[in-house]
């Protein structure tokens, strides 16, 4: 067991301002960006990289921010549910997810809404059998997901072209 | 869930993370995409006084094509495969990259990793032992060459040594005329399978096969070859009474342990199952057929 604490220094951009920092090389992602950032948005659920609450885009790609050491961001882009909106305008994947009643209780929604940026960045326009692969990762506990599903396909429809 | 406490070091070279590993003695572990190793740190089943990064090694993600070889580096994730135009040229091994957990762990999950860890339910043993895999491993001495079948020993183990690690993964690609299928079953995306199924049949013409590889995972210690079945198909015709025999075969070479993925005697009646349909895949696609196949949710 190591004697002295050891901290880290690291510089991450999260929803576009950067943050250098210190931190214990065990600190999670997820950890790092709800207690030292305050970005409570990103939810923690089964803390087993099971659920997908915890969901982030790291360099652009989907992970389970639970499941990633703080210290492997170093350097990196970071993009929570706290970097969709735009000047209190909601973004497509989000105001879909309203209108189209995507969500009940909430808790899983963050996770969703970012994985859902990811698979409409890599496939604009998925079908049925993508959009399940593409959210395979995040349980929900409350929509029986049809509603999810509908809110995907009106958030492809209305991101096509931008 | 935090770890318990560890100092972290970050390599930058391959060389550098031997020779940390060498240093470090045998409390220090490699990290690559931590979706095996983090899991088991929260959890307290591994507590590593020191971790050795290699995500910040230039160099060590790629998938290159090279004569009759497909070269990867040890670090290159699971969806890059699964994104790759060279690798999808060999479908066996699209449909086990698009196949494994969700696209959160394949962003993150790496070959070598997975190789390292030779997980009995890992997907990429059963699919690369079929193909032929040679795994490069570097250590003090140098670089040093060996077949899949020769680096995994048993259930999480490995022939590396513990200052010694994988660089890259060379697959054979399969010649002309051939096909290949990996079909595994689990519950739901994010957990390891409850049985799969490798299979490579290279054809004479149409319907005899010259060499039939199979490979079941998730059903014993390692990745087992069931060599009868292999040898009811090899030379034969492969129609709908010899797919039978082959999948008869394989079932009985399956060890299976009843666990909370289904009873023993589930697992084996799903090899057989797995068998057929992954036969029937491999063939069409021996005829330049375009057939989907991937992981199914029982
Ligand atoms: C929810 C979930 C579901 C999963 N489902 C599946 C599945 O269905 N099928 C499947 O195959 N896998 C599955 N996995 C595992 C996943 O594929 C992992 O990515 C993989 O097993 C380990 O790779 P890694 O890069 O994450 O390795 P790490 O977790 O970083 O490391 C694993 C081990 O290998 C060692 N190691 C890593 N890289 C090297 C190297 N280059 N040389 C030597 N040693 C090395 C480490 O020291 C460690 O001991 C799942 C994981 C999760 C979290
Ligand atoms: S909290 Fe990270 S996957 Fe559930
Ligand atoms: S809305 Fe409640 S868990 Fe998904």
């Amino acid at each position: 067991m190591p004697e002295e604490l050891q901290m880290v220094p690291i510089t991450v951009t999260v929803n576009g301002q950067r943050h250098s920092l210190s931190v214990e090389p065990r600190l999670l992602l997820v950890s790092l960006l709800r207690e030292t950032l305050g970005l409570t948005g990103t939810h923690i659920g089964c803390d087993t990289t099971y659920c997908g609450a915890c969901t982030v885009l790291l360099n652009g790609r989907s992970v389970k921010s639970c499941t990633v050491f703080a210290v492997q961001a170093d350097q990196g882009e970071v993009r929570t549910v706290e970097g969709l909106a735009e000047d209190s305008k909601l973004h497509p994947v989000q105001q879909a997810f309203l209108e189209s009643h995507g969500l009940q209780c909430g808790y899983c929604t963050p996770g969703f809404l970012m994985s859902v940026c990811q698979l409409l960045d890599k496939n604009p326009d998925p079908d049925e059998k993508a959009i399940r692969k593409g959210i395979a990762g995040n349980t929900c506990r409350c929509t029986g997901y049809q509603n999810i599903f509908k809110a995907i396909h009106a958030a492809a429809e209305s991101m096509k072209g931008r | 869930m935090y770890p318990r406490a560890f100092r972290y070091h970050r390599a930058a070279s391959l060389p550098e993370a031997v020779s940390m590993l060498t240093d470090l003695g045998e409390e220090a572990r490699l990290l690559a995409g931590g979706q095996s190793l983090i899991p088991l740190m929260k959890l307290r089943l591994a507590s590593p006084a020191h971790l050795v990064d290699l995500n910040f090694v230039p160099g060590l993600e790629y998938v290159r094509e090279l004569g009759n070889e497909l070269r990867v580096g040890a670090l290159t994730r699971h969806a890059q495969i699964e994104e790759s135009q060279e690798a999808s040229r060999i479908p066996i091994v699209h449909d086990c990259a698009a196949g494994i957990a969700d696209i959160q762990v394949r962003n993150r999950g790496t070959l070598g990793g997975s190789l390292a860890e030779a997980d009995p339910t890992g997907d990429w043993a059963p699919v690369l032992l079929v193909l032929g895999t040679e795994v490069v491993c570097q250590g003090t001495g140098g670089e040093r060459t060996v077949k899949l079948e020769d680096f995994l020993v048993d259930a999480f183990v490995t022939t590396l040594a513990p200052n010694e690690l994988v660089k890259e993964i060379r697959i054979a690609k399969p010649p002309k005329k051939s096909g290949g299928a990996y079909i595994a079953a689990k519950r739901s995306a994010p957990v390891y399978a409850s049985a799969g199924v490798a299979v490579q049949l290279t054809m004479e013409d149409s319907n005899v096969c010259r060499e039939a590889g199979i490979a079941l995972g998730a059903v014993g210690l390692t990745a087992i070859r069931p060599r009868e079945a292999e040898q009811v198909l090899r030379g034969k015709a492969v129609d709908a009474k010899s797919i039978e025999a082959a999948a008869e075969a394989a079932m009985h070479a399956a060890d299976p342990q009843s666990d909370m993925r289904g009873s023993a005697e589930y697992k084996r009646v799903l090899v057989r199952a797995l068998v057929k349909r992954a036969l029937d895949a491999a063939l069409r696609r021996s005829r330049g057929e375009r057939v989907e196949v991937s992981h199914l949710y029982a």
